[in-house]
């Protein structure tokens, strides 16, 4: 079987898989919905919260970014690993605790507000769709090179996918889909890992494989490495060439923003315990670590072959997968000397004579994970499997996006604030008409996407880290915080990174660089400063509002203990 | 959906009507805030500071044993494994904590 039969064969096995679990499972009632009944174990959970979490962002295009970016890419592990640190320790458990179904309906409660709920939906909802179309442009990817169809149809088929079980299964469905997600997409990324380990270093653990020898060359793999890069002009790549401050407000931005994302959050609703809460966190860091620290060596050894064997070969004798990806235009190749040579070179390089010499290879980020079994020859098996792998990931967190979005209008819009008296019944038809409208929405977003998937995505994480963090953090560790204080933080957090980020990214890109940033500070790491801003305006403004209701301030004591956390439900303060 | 009953539930709750139970639930919420403080110290060090502010005087060091420099390892490798183990004491100490105080949740909730 070819590299075609092989994935048709196993992605069309997996999404069969997908959508028996997704019948099985399907939910009967609001509660099944939202919060899949609050029955699920809290291993389950975590590995249901570990691929709702690792995208296309993760599986495809991590890998590739970290490879271009070398120390750089760092902001990325740390910061998308170490926000569950804080999730963990500052608002799983309470919320848990809280037991509400959604993270707009705890900021509506706690901030005894119509308006602070409405604008957590509408942050929600922002955030939400920012993330979503990130993961469609990696669908996308995806189908146009291995089912060789092009991406308008890709995109229409995987929407139909997620249609399907998101809007049938509700949480019930999306978590047991996901676990099974889980265990195609970290599979799919570790054979590939271990194959290539192996190959390049003859350690199979790909977490040891990065700190050990070359065996080509007998030296330390990354030693090779740093020789090749600056041989051919490009910085260290242990070393990285971000400003320090930049590199620390990215990580923060991303991890703040991990701890806020509101389909993250949610997932905590649906254990029975607060300490199951806790615990389900930790199993889910360790399924996602087990991804993350295999990436940095993927990225390694994906680096170290493009280096070792496309630079300096003549175009010619490339081998097919090369034209394969050329015809998606995500390689390019432009002989610009006409020597027939591929010349795969950084800003700083120079030839025998010392004259610069000019780049004339052009590889996508997004595609480095998916090309790397066939640039070192793995059997096609394994390149199918890939495939497989990553449409489990993109498709796993844009069901969990989309639930959100259609959390956020039925339940958070109608029930609670405009058609209480809607019934339970009414209640599920309108969870399941605003899922398949955002269905839609994010099939356009697909079509047209907005720029490279890890990128759009670290907007996300920005706008997340400016809007609820804050609120969330305050509502429970600080008694006094008003609902004042919570809607200007939120409004103006929000606000002030989406200007930031609109500005640079969309409005001014030829601006676009270190020094027009604020301090050196990139869009990517803006939502650590609107994070700030929003603590001190919400901090400030409490201070100088009435304090909450004397039932609000009971409640945050009662969300701090464990004791007395029954069913997610209902509570109005 | 005016869900009377749980605010009846919270003004009558014995955090609210009883002193001494309002004083322990203080005693045990100082507690927790002090390992959180620990534990987000920790969590700081090794991710801020060893992989990002450290991380090039750092790089100068050898992982004992391996290829990697020791920043670069802090921030691609050494931090992950630090936030699981982290994860994992606080829900240690903290299961043990909700016991102490006798506040934590029955097997059967």
């Amino acid at each position: 079987m070819n590299v075609q039969a092989w994935t048709f064969l196993l992605v069309a096995a997996s999404f069969a898989l997908y959508i028996g679990i997704a019948v099985w499972t399907r939910a009967g009632s609001t509660r099944d919905f939202y919060v899949a009944g609050g029955g699920v174990s809290p291993l389950a959970n975590g590995m249901a919260t570990a691929a709702d979490w690792m995208s296309a962002a993760s599986f495809i295009s991590m890998a590739g970014l970290i490879s271009f970016m070398g120390y750089d890419g760092s902001v990325y592990l740390m910061g998308w690993t170490g926000g569950y640190v804080l999730l963990a320790l500052l608002l799983a458990p309470y919320l848990r605790k809280y037991g509400a179904y959604t993270v707009p309906d705890f900021v509506g409660d706690r901030y005894y507000s119509r308006v602070a709920r409405v604008v957590a939906v509408v942050c929600a909802i922002f955030v939400s769709f920012t993330y979503v179309a990130g993961q469609m442009r990696g669908v996308g990817i995806v189908f146009s090179r291995f089912l060789e169809v092009d991406v308008t149809t890709g995109v229409v088929i995987g929407m139909a996918i997620v249609f399907f079980y998101a809007v049938l299964g509700g949480m019930k469905g999306i978590t047991y889909t996901q676990v099974a997600q889980y265990c195609v997409l970290i599979f799919a990324y570790m054979v590939p890992a271990i194959f290539l380990s192996l190959l390049i270093t003859g350690n199979p653990i790909p977490q040891l494989g990065l700190g050990g020898t070359d065996q080509a060359s007998g030296m330390a793999l990354l030693e090779r490495l740093n020789g090749l890069q600056q041989e051919l002009g490009f910085a260290e790549y242990t070393s990285g060439t971000k400003s320090t401050l930049d590199v620390f407000m990215i990580t923060a931005a991303l991890m703040v923003g991990t701890a806020g994302l509101p389909h993250v959050i949610v997932r905590f609703y649906t254990v029975p315990r607060v300490r199951d809460a806790r615990l389900s966190v930790g199993w889910a860091l360790v399924f996602i670590a087990i991804l993350y620290t295999t990436a940095p060596a993927v990225a390694v050894f994906a680096r170290t072959n493009l280096l070792a064997n496309v630079s300096g070969r003549p175009y010619a004798d490339v081998p097919e997968w090369f034209h394969k990806w050329e015809a998606t235009g995500l390689i390019g190749f432009d002989d610009r000397n006409g020597d027939g040579l591929i010349q795969f070179v950084g800003p700083d390089a120079v030839d025998a004579d010392g004259a610069p010499v000019q780049n004339e290879l052009r590889v996508d980020n997004d595609i480095m994970v998916l090309a790397n079994p066939e640039i070192a020859g793995l059997p096609d098996w394994v390149v199918g499997l890939v495939a497989a792998g990553g449409l489990a990931a993109a498709l796993s967190t844009a069901a969990g996006l989309l639930l959100v979005v259609s959390s956020a209008v039925s339940h958070d819009l109608l029930k609670r604030t405009f058609l209480p008296r809607i019934s339970e019944k009414g209640e599920l038809v309108a969870a399941r008409l605003a899922a398949g409208a955002a269905v839609l929405v994010a099939g356009y977003l697909g079509i047209h996407p907005p720029g490279y998937v890890a990128q759009v995505v670290a907007f996300a994480f920005g706008l997340a880290a400016s809007s609820f963090f804050p609120a969330i953090i305050l509502g429970i560790f600080s008694r006094r915080t008003t609902r004042e204080g919570a809607i200007l933080g939120m409004v103006a957090g929000i606000t002030f990174t989406g200007w930031y980020i609109v500005y640079f990214a969309l409005l001014h890109p030829e601006l676009n660089n270190a020094r027009n940033w604020w301090f050196g500070i990139s869009p990517q790491g803006i939502g650590t400063v609107g994070m700030a801003l929003n603590f001190a305006l919400t901090w400030t403004v409490s201070r100088f509002t009435p304090e909450p209701p004397a039932q609000v301030q009971v409640l945050v004591d009662l969300i701090r203990v464990p004791r007395g956390a029954g069913a997610a439900h209902e509570i109005s303060a | 959906m005016s869900a009377d009953p749980a605010r009846e539930g919270v003004r009558r709750h014995p955090s609210v009507t009883d002193p001494a139970a309002r004083a322990h639930q203080a005693a045990y919420w100082r507690a927790n805030i002090r390992y959180l403080a620990v534990l987000l110290t920790a969590w700081f060090v090794v991710s801020f500071g060893f992989g990002i502010v450290l991380a090039r005087p750092l790089n100068a060091f050898r992982l004992p044993g391996t290829g990697y420099p020791l920043g670069f390892w802090f921030a691609q490798q050494g931090s992950i494994y630090a936030f699981v183990v982290l994860i994992f004491v606080y829900v240690v100490l903290m299961n043990r904590l909700d016991r102490r105080f006798d506040l934590d949740e029955g097997d059967d909730a």
